[in-house]
């Protein structure tokens, strides 16, 4: 008894001791976590809600673990949003004109030009891929490249400013899916085809299907000193007009291939108005569609011995040449396929169809065993070998409805959306794999519910040879009812999810609204891997050449320059708070080229250069030189100004410029 | 001449005298030599901070300043001071830049021809040097107080800003910014160099006074010397 009461006198003045010692915490702090609870309980947040805070805010000043680069659809730009914190980041202009960035109205319209379809102007873009450069198998942080699905064009993104450099238009077809993703080193930037059209989109009527419409996959050779894609290296391979849809490359047991699924093997031709079926049931008739597996270093020697066709000016390896050199082979995959993954070994080969409620893995030794010794089952009618579907599978794993695509952790759990589901799906990889997970191989463990309709699912560096996991990112297109209603068209959301435990915990831990664009595909990249600059490295540089531009205007040299030929030329200087001149005299007609440097080093010092009725915004950033040539066709007075608000001055870094009517 | 020489240059030690006092006749050579080393390392390093701290630069923006050279963020400080009217810092004590280096040769060529020199003439060569990191920060205070005090009256903010006098060593303020003006090691080396000058001159004395004292009882026509 005499103990008891001794040992609750120790426990009181434990209490006392450990109340003494939270009091003087509470003083020193102000704040404590009964303040935490209290707000909990009248903000009406759960623990889990908490966990999710404490795990996704970050304090001012502290900066984001991972860079997710992501595509934006149908803006046309790439959009960089920052982990755990998913603040948006950046916006990147690609294919769309984009006046904050100056992208399109006076800068950048050369590489836009470059891209035009056809000679014609178009100035939009359907980003959908990007694929960051690799190096043995994982990200290098140097270069990002990005599809344009409506034109089939592909895009040069400089890791180091964050700008475009170079856009392709792909001379054979007219539409892309497949790409871009590139080969282990960056060899190349795969870009397929994905609607069928006759080479170089040519008239032919639907009626003529099978024998003029095309399939194709190009390989875009990319030179890393130049930072350009080489066209004269790059060339394309004929396929089967089967709308090839996403691929991927193969890296480390897989290296030499890559893998693009296809949609349409039906060569259904649509015409619902001729109640004919649509294409949506036409293409997704027969139980399985062709997952192809091509053989690209094969390819580069059968291209590099000129065993090509031009066409379209560009070299093309037939279908026929294809078959014949044992660069094509395909195998069934479950039908209206979207995502084709390749593990981070390159070992495994996972594929969804929409239509199927299993991830189907292929064996990358058994394709080349089956390879190998043609264990074929038949032939497509248009002479692929079909590789035998039971002799190249792995495994079957029933996930759920609508799975799409596949992405990997470190640990050997693999993750798959379901669009239909509204979910995530994660599963164990069998192999060498297996050990990695508490769970049997190859079995589903667990389905966290996302809002709603998931296309894609991005995990750090969840596609390369290391993935890193900790973080999901699931690129909802539908936000329904998740954030407060913003007229009929709704953000889509870009939900985080924890997925840093094993087994059944993965929670939804972030919902980001996304409002200025739709994410397709996204990458995510450590921050640190990146060299990005903060400035420009010297005064007067040409961002499209990353050089020195030897013309560029220097501080003392300002001046306009009336050349013999009656053009002129502007050489002024941006600085805090004024351009030098400030009054420009033009007669009306002059061919200007207007050359601005911002002689800053400053960071963050970035001026804009915006010049009324002449349709010209550019941004200038720290070092940064450009020219903009016009014709000053309009007569006037015209107040141009620095757009971007630098200093306390701003309102009054101004000029004039006059154009003097003939 | 010779007679002027031999009396500049003072009495002369005999190396058994030398080597019987070691210490007493090395202490200053060794301590001249000493501040020659001090002053020449210094040569190579800053002798001047200048930090500014201000809201929109949170890593600050530094100014540094070498016998012969002005480096850091000059370009940057140089562009916001176009807002109050001042001149470049470049414009700033040019001459001294230039000369700089030649000044800290000849110190150490006038410590070299001090430490031969065993009679109070050594004081006149060593106190320019000892004077030197004096001299060094008036110099900039009156550099600075002439750019401080004339500002361009028809600068962007010559309303709001009045001519002032940054500070040379310390803390001062304009405008948004904070200024934090620090010596650098060169700086410090020098003013060591000064002290251990100091200490030299003392034990230059107590050496060779006995025998300036000797000789001249010795031969009483002498001037003094």
């Amino acid at each position: 008894m005499t103990i008891m009461k001794r040992a609750a006198g120790k426990v009181r003045l434990t209490l006392w001791v450990l109340a003494g010692l939270a009091t003087c915490a509470t003083q020193a702090n102000a704040q404590s976590m009964r303040d935490v609870e209290a707000l909990a309980k009248e903000r009406g947040l759960t623990t889990a809600d908490l966990m999710a805070a404490a795990k996704t805010y970050l304090p001012s000043g502290v900066k984001d673990e991972y860079l997710m680069f992501a595509s934006s659809g149908h803006a046309g730009h790439v959009f960089v949003v920052g982990l755990p914190s998913m603040r948006l980041l950046r916006s990147i202009a690609v294919f769309t004109p984009e006046s904050w960035q100056g992208w399109g109205f006076g800068v950048g319209d050369k590489s836009l030009e470059e891209g035009f379809p056809q000679g014609k102007s178009n100035l939009w873009g359907d980003t959908h891929h990007p694929a960051l450069s690799e190096t043995a198998g994982d990200y290098d942080g140097q270069w990002l490249f990005i599809n344009d699905k409506i034109n089939a064009r592909v895009a040069v993104i400089d890791l180091r400013d964050w700008e475009t450099k170079q856009i392709v238009k792909n001379p054979l077809t007219l539409s892309d899916h497949g790409g871009t993703f590139v080969t282990p080193n960056t060899e190349y930037i795969i870009e397929g085809g994905q609607y069928a059209v006759p080479w170089g989109s040519d008239y032919a009527p639907i009626t003529d299907y099978k024998e003029k419409y095309k399939g194709s996959v190009t390989l875009w050779k990319f030179d890393r000193n130049r930072g350009r894609i080489d066209k004269d290296q790059s060339f394309a391979i004929e396929l089967p007009p089967y709308w090839q849809d996403l691929s991927d490359a193969g890296k480390l047991a897989s290296d030499g291939f890559f893998f693009m699924n296809s949609i349409n093997t039906e060569l259904a031709t649509g015409g619902i108005q001729d109640k004919k079926p649509p294409f949506e049931a036409g293409a997704s008739m027969n139980a399985t569609d062709f997952l192809h597996i091509i053989d690209w270093k094969k390819a580069e020697k059968v291209y590099k011995a000129g065993n090509v066709e031009m066409i379209k000016g560009f070299p093309v390896i037939t279908l026929k040449t294809a078959i014949a050199e044992g660069i094509l082979h395909v195998t069934p995959e479950p039908r209206s396929p979207h995502g084709v993954d390749v593990a981070p070994k390159g070992d495994f080969i996972v594929i969804s169809g929409k239509l199927d409620p299993h991830v189907t893995i292929y064996s990358t030794a058994k394709i080349k065993q089956a390879i190998a010794n043609k264990t074929f089952s038949g032939k497509d009618e248009f002479g692929v070998p079909i590789l035998d579907f039971d002799a190249v599978v792995e495994a079957r794993i029933e996930v759920g409805l609508g799975p799409l695509h596949t992405q990997f952790g470190p640990d050997g759990y693999a993750y798959t959306s379901l669009y239909l589901d509204s979910a995530v799906a994660r599963w164990t990889m069998g192999g060498s794999y297996g050990a990695g997970t508490p769970e049997p191989d190859w079995t589903l463990v667990h389905k966290t519910p996302v809002h709603y309709n998931v296309g894609h699912i991005a995990v750090a560096e969840g596609d390369t040879v290391s993935p890193d996991g900790k973080y999901l990112v699931s690129l909802n297109k539908w936000s329904v009812d998740r954030f407060v209603q913003t007229g009929p068209l709704l953000p889509q959301n870009l939900q985080l999810v924890d997925i840093s435990d094993d087994g059944t915990k993965m929670p939804v831990i972030y919902d980001m609204a996304m409002g200025v664009g739709e994410p397709h595909y996204a990458q995510i990249i450590k921050a640190d891997k990146l060299n990005s600059w903060s400035v420009y490295p010297q005064v007067g540089w040409d961002p499209h050449v990353q050089n020195i531009n030897p013309m560029a205007p220097k501080k003392g040299m300002e001046r306009v320059q009336r050349n013999e030929d009656g053009s002129v030329d502007i050489f002024m200087t941006a600085i805090r708070s004024h351009f030098n001149p400030e009054h420009i005299y033009l007669k009306q007609g002059d061919k200007v080229r207007w050359h601005i440097t911002n002689i800053e080093r400053a960071v963050d010092a970035t001026h804009g250069f915006a010049v009324p009725v002449y349709n010209i915004t550019a941004s200038l950033e720290p070092g940064e030189s450009v020219t903009i040539e016009f014709v000053a066709d309009t007569p006037g007075t015209f107040p141009f100004y620095c757009s971007e608000f630098c200093s306390a001055l701003h309102l009054e870094m101004m000029g004039y410029l006059m154009v003097e009517p003939n | 001449m010779s007679s002027f020489i031999d009396r500049l240059l003072g009495p002369r030690v005999s190396r058994a005298e030398a080597s019987a006092h070691s210490l007493r006749y090395g202490t200053p050579g060794v301590l001249l030599l000493g501040a020659r080393v001090l002053l020449l390392v210094s040569l190579f390093l800053p002798y001047w901070h200048m930090e500014l701290q201000a809201p929109q630069y949170p890593s600050g923006l530094h100014m540094t300043a070498f016998l012969n050279a002005l480096t850091g963020d000059v370009a940057e400080i140089d562009g916001l001071n176009h807002y109050i009217g001042m001149r470049s810092l470049y414009e700033a004590a040019a001459l001294e830049r230039t000369i700089g280096v030649f000044i800290m040769i000849a110190f150490v060529v006038m410590l070299e021809f001090a430490a031969y020199i065993h009679t109070r003439w050594t004081a006149l060569l060593v106190a320019p040097v000892v004077l030197f990191p004096v001299v060094f920060l008036v110099d900039l205070h009156l550099w600075m107080r002439h750019f401080g005090l004339n500002l361009d009256p028809h600068a962007p903010l010559s309303n709001a800003v009045k001519p002032f006098v940054p500070t040379a060593l310390g803390k001062g303020g304009i405008g948004q910014f904070v200024t934090v003006a620090t010596p650098g090691m060169g700086l410090i080396l020098a003013t060591a160099a000064s002290v251990v000058l100091i200490v030299a001159l003392y034990f230059h004395r107590r050496a060779y006074l006995p025998l300036v004292k000797q000789q001249r009882s010795a031969s009483p026509p002498a001037v003094t010397g």
